[in-house]
C-alpha cells in the first residue's frame, strides 16, 4: 500500500496505461477471434459445397444443361435422367406466392402498428410476432397437414397435397420477418415527413400513401427480400404438405417438390459419392447461389435507402 | 411607428386559450390577436410555449392525444376549438414551416405540387403553373428550374427551406406558420429568409418564432413574449424593444435571461 502511495503521479500515469491497455488488448483478441471464425465458417462452407456441387457436372459428367432445363428427374432409372428443374420451379414458385401473400400482410401489420394505433397496436402484435417466430416449422407443417391439406381436398381437386398448401404454410412462416423489418423500417422515418404532410392538409391515409410508403419503400422491399430468402430455405415444413413429386406442376392444387424437401428427403438414402447424391449437392449449391442473389439484391435495396 | 395592430382586421383571435401536456399547464390564459397581412414574431427564451403557441394555430398540437386544450380560438371569426373543425381545410389555409426543412424524399416538383395535388389539383398544365409560381416567389426558380426531377434532398439546407415555404404556399393558404425557420441555417440562407418573409407578408399572414431577438426586431410588425407559459407583452415590435412595459420583457430583451 505505501509502495503504491508512494509512485509520482508521472509513474501511475504510465503503470495505468500498462494496465489498461493490456485489458485493450486482450479484448481485441477476443473479438477478431470470434470474427475469424465466423468468417471461415462461411467460407469453408461455401468451399466445400461449390467443390461437392460441381462433382456431379465434372465427375460423373451430367450435363448442367440437362440439370438446369429437363424435367425429368429419375436417378434410378437404367438410363438414369437428371433434371432438377421442376425442383428449380418449385422452390421459386412458393417462395414468390408465399411473399405475394405475406408482404401485404406485413406492410400493412407495421403500418397498423407505426401509424394507426402506435401504443395498443404494438401491444397486441408484438407479442404476436414473437410467438408466430418461435413456433417450430414443424408445428407449422404439422397443423398444415392437419387442418390446411384437408381442406384444400374437400374444396378443390386432387389430394390436396400442393402449392397452394406450401405456399400458405410459408407465407405464415415469412410474415413475421417482413412485419418485423417493416416496422422498423416505417418507424424509422423521421417524424418531420408526417408533421409536413400533416401540416399541408393531408389526412393520414394521404400521408401513409403517398409520402411514408414511398420513402420506406427500399427498406418494405429489403424485408419482402429477406422473407423470401427465409422461404426459400424453409424445408421440413413445405416437404409435410407439398406433396414431394418429380413433375411440374400444372396449377396450384397439384402436388410438387421444392430444392429443399427433395435434398431431405433423398439424402438420408444414397450413398455418399454415387451420382445421385451428388446431384443433391448440386441442388444446395443452386440453393446457396440463389440466396446469395438474395442478399445482393438486399444490399442494392439498401444503397438506395432514401433517408 | 405610431401603427396601431388594431386598425387591421385580426386573423386569430386567441382569448383565454389554456393547454395542458397531461398535467402540465403549458400555455396559460394567452390572449392575442394576429392581424392580417403582418409579421407577428413570438419570443421567449426555451420551454416558454412560443412553439406550442404556433402549432396550436393550426391544431398540430391535437396529434398530441395527451393535449388538453380550453378557452377560444377564433381563425377568420370561427372558434376552431370548440366547433367541429374539417382539419383538412384548416391546414390548407393555414401553411407551416419547421425549424429543419423537412422537404418529402421525391422531386422537387413533387415536393411543390404535394398540396395542390391532395387538395384535387390534376391538370399538368395547372400543376405545372403552380409549381413555377410558388418556386419564383420563393426566389428558387432560378437556382431549380433545369433540375425540377432531381431529388429534393440534395438541396442545401437554406434552399430545402426555402422549397418547404414554396411548398406551403402552393396550397395559397392565407397564414403562414414558421417554427424558428432560420435556426438550422448558415447566416446568409437567415438573411434570404428574411427577405422572402418580408416580401410575402403582402399576400399572407406571418407568425413566426424565433429565439434570435435581433430577428424579431427586424422583420416582425407585432412582437409577443412569451415567460413560462403566459404572454408577458404583445405590441408593435418596435415599441415593444424600445419601450417595454414590464420589467420582465426588458430583462429579456437586454440579454439578463434566456
Amino acid at each position: 500500500m505505501e509502495n503504491k502511495a508512494a509512485l509520482s503521479a508521472g509513474e501511475r500515469l504510465i503503470k495505468s496505461k500498462r494496465n489498461r491497455s493490456l485489458g485493450e488488448l486482450r479484448g481485441k483478441i477476443l473479438v477478431t477471434l470470434c470474427a475469424l471464425i465466423m468468417i471461415t465458417a462461411t467460407v469453408s462452407v461455401t468451399i466445400f459445397l461449390t467443390v461437392k456441387g460441381l462433382q456431379s457436372f465434372l465427375v460423373n459428367h451430367v450435363s448442367p444443361i440437362e440439370f438446369l432445363t429437363s424435367t425429368n428427374w429419375n436417378p434410378l432409372a437404367d438410363d438414369p435422367s437428371y433434371g432438377a428443374l421442376p425442383f428449380i420451379f418449385g422452390s421459386l414458385a412458393v417462395t414468390f406466392l408465399s411473399a405475394l401473400i405475406a408482404a401485404p400482410l406485413g406492410i400493412g401489420g407495421a403500418i397498423f402498428m407505426t401509424e394507426i394505433a402506435p401504443s395498443w397496436g404494438r401491444k397486441v402484435l408484438q407479442p404476436v410476432i414473437e410467438l408466430l417466430v418461435g413456433i417450430p416449422s414443424v408445428v407449422y407443417g404439422f397443423i398444415g397437414l392437419t387442418i390446411l391439406v384437408p381442406f384444400i381436398r374437400e374444396h378443390g381437386t386432387g389430394t390436396g397435397f400442393s402449392i397452394l398448401a406450401g405456399t400458405i404454410v410459408l407465407s405464415i412462416m415469412i410474415l413475421p420477418t417482413i412485419t418485423t423489418i417493416a416496422t422498423d423500417a416505417m418507424g424509422a422515418l423521421p417524424s418531420s415527413l408526417r408533421e409536413g404532410s400533416l401540416a399541408l392538409g393531408a389526412t393520414r391515409w394521404q400521408t401513409i400513401r403517398k409520402v411514408l410508403l414511398p420513402a420506406a419503400l427500399p427498406s418494405l422491399l429489403t424485408a419482402v427480400v429477406l422473407g423470401m430468402a427465409r422461404a426459400f430455405g424453409e424445408a421440413l415444413a413445405v416437404q409435410m404438405v407439398i406433396g414431394n413429386v418429380r413433375s411440374l406442376p400444372a396449377s396450384l392444387l397439384d402436388p410438387s417438390a421444392t430444392l429443399t424437401t427433395i435434398i431431405t428427403l433423398n439424402m438420408g438414402h444414397t450413398t455418399y459419392g454415387s451420382v445421385e447424391n451428388n446431384t443433391l449437392w448440386s441442388m444446395g449449391l443452386i440453393l446457396l447461389i440463389i440466396s446469395f442473389v438474395f442478399i445482393l439484391i438486399v444490399r442494392y435495396l439498401s444503397s438506395r435507402r432514401k433517408i | 411607428m405610431n401603427k396601431t395592430t388594431t386598425t387591421v382586421k385580426p386573423v386569430f383571435h386567441v382569448q383565454d386559450m389554456n393547454l395542458w401536456y397531461g398535467n402540465n399547464q403549458a400555455l396559460k390564459n394567452v390572449h392575442l390577436e394576429i392581424p392580417e397581412n403582418e409579421v407577428t414574431a413570438v419570443i421567449g427564451p426555451s420551454g416558454c410555449g412560443k412553439s406550442t403557441f404556433v402549432k396550436t394555430l393550426n391544431l398540430m398540437v391535437k396529434r398530441i392525444p395527451s393535449v388538453k386544450l380550453s378557452g377560444e380560438l377564433h381563425f377568420n371569426g370561427q372558434n376552431i376549438l370548440k366547433d367541429k373543425v374539417d382539419l383538412v381545410n384548416l391546414r390548407k389555409q393555414i401553411g407551416m414551416i419547421f425549424q429543419k426543412g423537412n422537404p418529402f424524399p421525391q422531386s422537387i416538383y413533387d415536393n411543390v405540387a404535394y398540396g395542390p395535388r391532395i387538395h384535387g389539383m390534376k391538370r399538368k398544365k395547372e400543376l405545372d403553373e403552380v409549381v413555377e409560381t410558388s418556386l419564383k416567389q420563393v426566389a428558387l426558380w432560378d437556382e431549380v428550374k433545369d433540375r425540377l426531377n432531381s431529388s429534393a434532398l440534395g438541396l442545401s439546407g437554406g434552399q430545402q427551406q426555402r422549397l418547404c415555404i414554396a411548398r406551403a404556399i402552393a396550397t395559397k393558404p392565407s397564414v403562414v406558420l414558421m417554427d424558428e425557420p432560420t435556426s438550422a441555417l448558415d447566416p446568409v440562407s437567415t438573411l434570404r429568409i428574411e427577405q422572402l418573409i418580408s416580401e410575402l407578408k403582402n399576400q399572407y399572414t406571418i407568425v413566426i418564432v424565433t429565439h434570435n431577438m435581433q430577428q424579431a426586431a427586424r422583420i416582425s410588425d407585432q412582437t409577443a413574449f412569451f415567460l413560462h407559459g403566459e404572454i408577458i407583452e404583445a405590441s408593435d415590435t418596435d415599441s415593444l424593444f424600445s419601450v417595454p412595459s414590464d420589467r420582465r420583457t426588458e430583462d429579456y430583451i437586454s440579454g439578463r435571461f434566456g
